[in-house]
């Protein structure tokens, strides 16, 4: 079982989250940019992805909406492909399409996201980079567009005092 | 207070390991500055200075007792900066798992995952 996504702040406008995959750098590639493979795994519990487009190339434009089973409701991300480096990183912007969800994110401002891949051994070590144009709409960006359901946790706090001891 | 300015105090509290480890000491119960400076050796002065920053971020706050003045641990505040990165960081990593099982089919019957270009 590989281990969980971490999480860091590098600055006070940025995510970065970093994983591994007990699969070949050229899966994790194909699965980020065919889109009926991206299909398969990104979205939320309890969304359907009806749209999926992906024109995958330098200036290349893509769409991604979600949709809830439950409500119905839609919304979802666009923007432009900026890098394409294939297998290794893959750049775009992002545009958050509120559709008919009642979320307050700032819609015009887009995150640019960075996602690269390196290779040992046949474990590859994906790390996203989500730029944002500044603090607030990232701390934003976090704090909306989470699926209900998330419960505090003491584990969790417990886990944090573990790392300090 | 907005929401990301009490962000950014928590996690500038939460960045020195000293301050970690005086609210893991406080979340066993609350504490004089004197019984927390001890298991650092740490004068006391020090020991405030880091308590000032804690108490800034509200994840600590003081008790009533005027003489011997004890710190407690505030963990609302604390939550929610645990919760927030933590949403983000779930949201990933369901989203992964999800990729976990996808990889692990398409290394399985590579065969079966042929598709002409698109």
């Amino acid at each position: 079982m590989p281990k969980p996504a971490e999480v860091a702040l590098p600055s006070d406008r940025e995510v970065r989250v970093t994983r591994t995959f007990n699969a070949p750098r050229q899966l994790v590639w194909d699965a980020h940019t065919k889109p009926e493979l991206v299909q398969e795994w990104q979205g939320y519990d309890g969304w359907d992805m009806p749209v999926c487009d992906m024109d995958v190339r330098v200036g290349g434009k893509y769409k991604w909406q979600w949709r809830s089973r439950e409500e119905g409701k839609q919304f979802g991300f666009f923007g432009t492909f900026t890098e394409v480096d294939g297998p290794s990183k893959i750049v775009h912007d992002q545009y958050y399409d509120p559709g008919d969800m009642d979320f307050a994110m700032p819609a015009g401002d887009p995150c640019i996201v960075s996602v690269e891949l390196s290779e040992q051994d046949g474990v590859t070590t994906l790390v996203c980079n989500l730029t944002f144009v500044s603090k607030k709409a990232r701390d934003g960006a976090v704090a909306t567009g989470m699926t209900d359901g998330m419960e505090h946790s003491y584990a969790r706090l417990d886990d944090m005092f573990k790392a300090a001891a | 207070m907005q929401t990301s300015e009490r962000l950014d105090l928590t996690f500038a509290a939460l960045a020195d390991p000293t301050r970690r480890a005086i609210l893991a000491r406080l979340a066993t119960g609350e504490a004089t500055v004197a019984e927390l400076a001890e298991p650092f050796e740490m004068s006391q002065p020090a020991i405030s200075k880091h308590l000032k920053v804690l108490e800034r971020a509200g994840l600590i706050s003081m008790d009533v007792d005027a003489q011997r003045r004890p710190r407690k641990l505030e963990l609302k505040r604390l939550e929610e900066a645990v919760d927030w990165i933590e949403r983000y960081r779930e949201i990933f990593e369901q989203n992964y798992q999800r990729l976990d099982a996808l990889l692990e089919e398409l290394q399985a019957k590579p065969s079966k995952r042929k598709r002409t270009g698109k």
